[in-house]
């Protein structure tokens, strides 16, 4: 049938329906009919739906280059933090490098100082490991009172990537490392050049020159081409836009080591280089600012993770930390990665406070907030590993309690 | 020389290395790359200043964000909070907080001024260094800052630090 005719006649049969059959207009053609419309083509590179919009909440800050985003951790399932989706802290914005000429200078205290390309270290022995990074400011605010809405806001400077990259040790041998080595100190290419001193045997035991995160290449602002990974240990560390390593024998004291990413204690003394994550968890459904439908089955899902070895158990509180109930732990369960914990429980349509403490393998419990500022005050602005709860309204809301 | 010498023979026979990738690096290169300077002096340049010559680098560079008087301004102060790291509002700053003078140089010299790191030469780096101490009361106006006397300053707050002492929580269960 010509197009026109067959509109005609469409048309038609529209009126004719909606005489004889109650029809309502605008009915769909035959072509609408059909199941399965055409798609979008083939791509080259991945996106996500349209639909689905999680993402890093971005500051309004005078010097963007600056600052911070925090993993929406509330709406990542699983144990793996989408590239796209890990924190940010930048202290001088996002270096563009390019690969090609990029390199890594090891040197200091070593028999043979050298330089890699990037290509260089992509041809020695590789290794892939799932390791957490956390801001050692992360849940900072807490300190003072126990006040972020939402996970993100209190939690989401911690994310998880599976790594790949060189084990540091095999650099350090090519180099041949002197006896008189006991620290490095790593920089970055980043207009700050960023530096972090480190004991050596953390560099022989488990750091990795990371080039890879998640399957491709590390995103920019994680410190494409080449980002230093230390497992378990405060994300400052974890120096970015790697440039260079100096073997030395006495820690640099850099800004960073002295001025920042030092606990202040109560008597006024300060902790330096604690560099180990201690072990934490937080619920993230149901979790600040989510809305349960309402009362009846919840399944209750978290993370939890330690600098110090793998997450032994995971215990959660449905009423306000009462009564403790053990949480599934899902497997495989990893050293210095997150652990994504699991619960079924009924919501009785009552207002409630909800919780979760992680015990990690050294035996540590995580802490509640009032043992932390017993212990140190409530100054130390970083390592702040207390539990957080959640409070339920009886219309099923979900607020910091 | 000789250890230029020495580095270039290990790196063309790769004596020692196991998978010979990677290249030697020259003293050059490692001298153009490396800007440490450590707690006891190493790698600081040669150069000086006092506060008197830093104040007119640091008013066209530094004031707009640290404020005049280094009290902060758009950004932190670097200056103040002596007596404070133990109350409710601790006030860190070069001042109060630091443990060593050499990271002010270290520190300056890589990142500062904010917007254009690494505008200043040794000599100016130096007397800023010199005005920030200062402005902290703590060297004269006219005293020389250079590779030796900057890591004999001793700052107030040295032995204010102290070693991870972690756990020192987490063994009770509530
Ligand atoms: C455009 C604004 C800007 C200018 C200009 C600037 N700074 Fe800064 N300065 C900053 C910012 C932002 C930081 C914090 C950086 C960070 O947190 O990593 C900072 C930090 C510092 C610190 C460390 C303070 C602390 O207690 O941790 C020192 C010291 C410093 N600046 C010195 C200088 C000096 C000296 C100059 C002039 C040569 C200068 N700054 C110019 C923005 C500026």
């Amino acid at each position: 049938m010509p197009k026109n005719e067959r509109r005609r006649f469409l048309q038609l049969s529209g009126i004719v329906a909606l005489a004889g059959c109650s029809q309502q207009p605008g009915a769909k053609t035959d072509e609408e009919k059909l199941p399965s419309a055409l798609g979008k083509p083939i791509r080259a590179y991945g996106e996500r739906s349209q639909f689905e919009t999680a993402k890093r909440a971005v500051p309004d800050l005078k010097r963007p280059q600056i600052g911070s985003t925090r993993t929406p951790l509330a709406e990542t399932e699983g144990i793996i933090t989408p590239s796209s989706l890990h924190f940010e802290r930048h202290h001088a914005g996002v270096p563009d490098l390019d690969p090609a000429k990029h390199t890594l200078l090891l040197h200091g205290l070593v028999e043979r100082p050298l330089v890699f390309t990037v290509a260089d270290l992509k041809r020695l022995p590789s290794a892939s490991h799932i390791y957490f990074v956390e801001c050692a400011g992360n849940s900072g605010g807490e300190w003072k009172a126990p006040g972020g809405p939402n996970v993100a806001a209190s939690f989401g400077l911690a994310s998880c990537s599976e790594w790949t990259g060189v084990p540091l040790k095999i650099l350090l041998e090519e180099a041949g490392l002197r006896p008189a080595g006991k620290w490095l100190v790593a920089e970055g290419a980043d207009a700050c050049k960023m530096s972090r001193s480190l004991p050596i045997e953390k560099a022989l035991e488990d750091c990795l020159v990371a080039y890879a995160q998640n399957g491709e290449a590390i995103r920019p602002e994680q410190g494409y081409p080449l980002r230093l990974v230390v497992p378990g240990y405060e994300g400052n560390v974890n120096v970015k836009w790697l440039r260079q390593i100096k073997i030395v024998d006495q820690p640099n004291q850099t800004k960073d080591e002295t001025s920042k990413y030092t606990d202040l204690l109560a008597d006024g003394t300060a902790r330096q280089f604690t560099f180990v994550m201690d072990a934490k968890s937080v619920i993230t459904y149901p979790s600040g600012g989510q809305k349960l439908a309402g009362p009846g089955f919840q399944e209750i899902r978290g993370l939890a993770w330690s600098g110090r070895g793998v997450i032994e158990k995971v215990e959660v509180s449905t009423d306000g930390g009462k009564t403790w109930t053990k949480a599934a732990l899902q497997e495989p369960r990893l050293p210095k990665a997150f652990t994504r914990f699991r619960l079924p429980w009924k919501w009785d349509g009552t207002e409630t406070e909800i919780t979760a403490r992680a015990v990690d393998s050294a035996g540590y419990t995580q802490p509640s907030r009032e043992e932390l500022t017993e212990a140190r005050g409530a100054n130390s602005q970083y390592h702040y590993n207390g539990v957080k709860m959640w409070k339920i309204g009886a219309d099923g809301s979900v607020k910091n309690a | 020389m000789r250890s230029l010498l020495v580095v270039f023979v290990f790196g063309v026979c790769a004596f020692g290395q196991k998978y010979n990738v990677g290249k030697a690096a020259s003293a050059d290169e490692i001298k153009a790359t490396d800007q440490f300077m450590a707690p006891d002096g190493t790698g600081l340049p040669a150069g000086k200043g006092t506060a008197a010559d830093g104040r007119d680098i640091y008013s066209r560079r530094c004031a707009r964000c640290h404020g005049a008087q280094g009290q902060g301004d758009e950004e932190g102060p670097l200056v103040g909070g002596k007596g404070s790291l133990k109350t409710a509002k601790p006030l860190k700053t070069v001042g109060s907080f630091w443990p060593y003078a050499t990271t002010i140089y270290d520190y300056v010299h890589r990142a500062m001024p904010f917007d254009n790191p690494g505008l200043l030469d040794a000599n100016q780096t130096y007397s800023v260094v010199a005005l920030i101490l200062h402005m902290n009361g703590i060297i004269g106006e006219k005293d020389e800052m250079n590779a030796q006397t900057l890591p004999k300053v001793k700052m107030p707050n040295r032995d204010g630090f102290v070693k991870d002492n972690r756990p020192d929580t987490g063994k009770k269960k509530k």
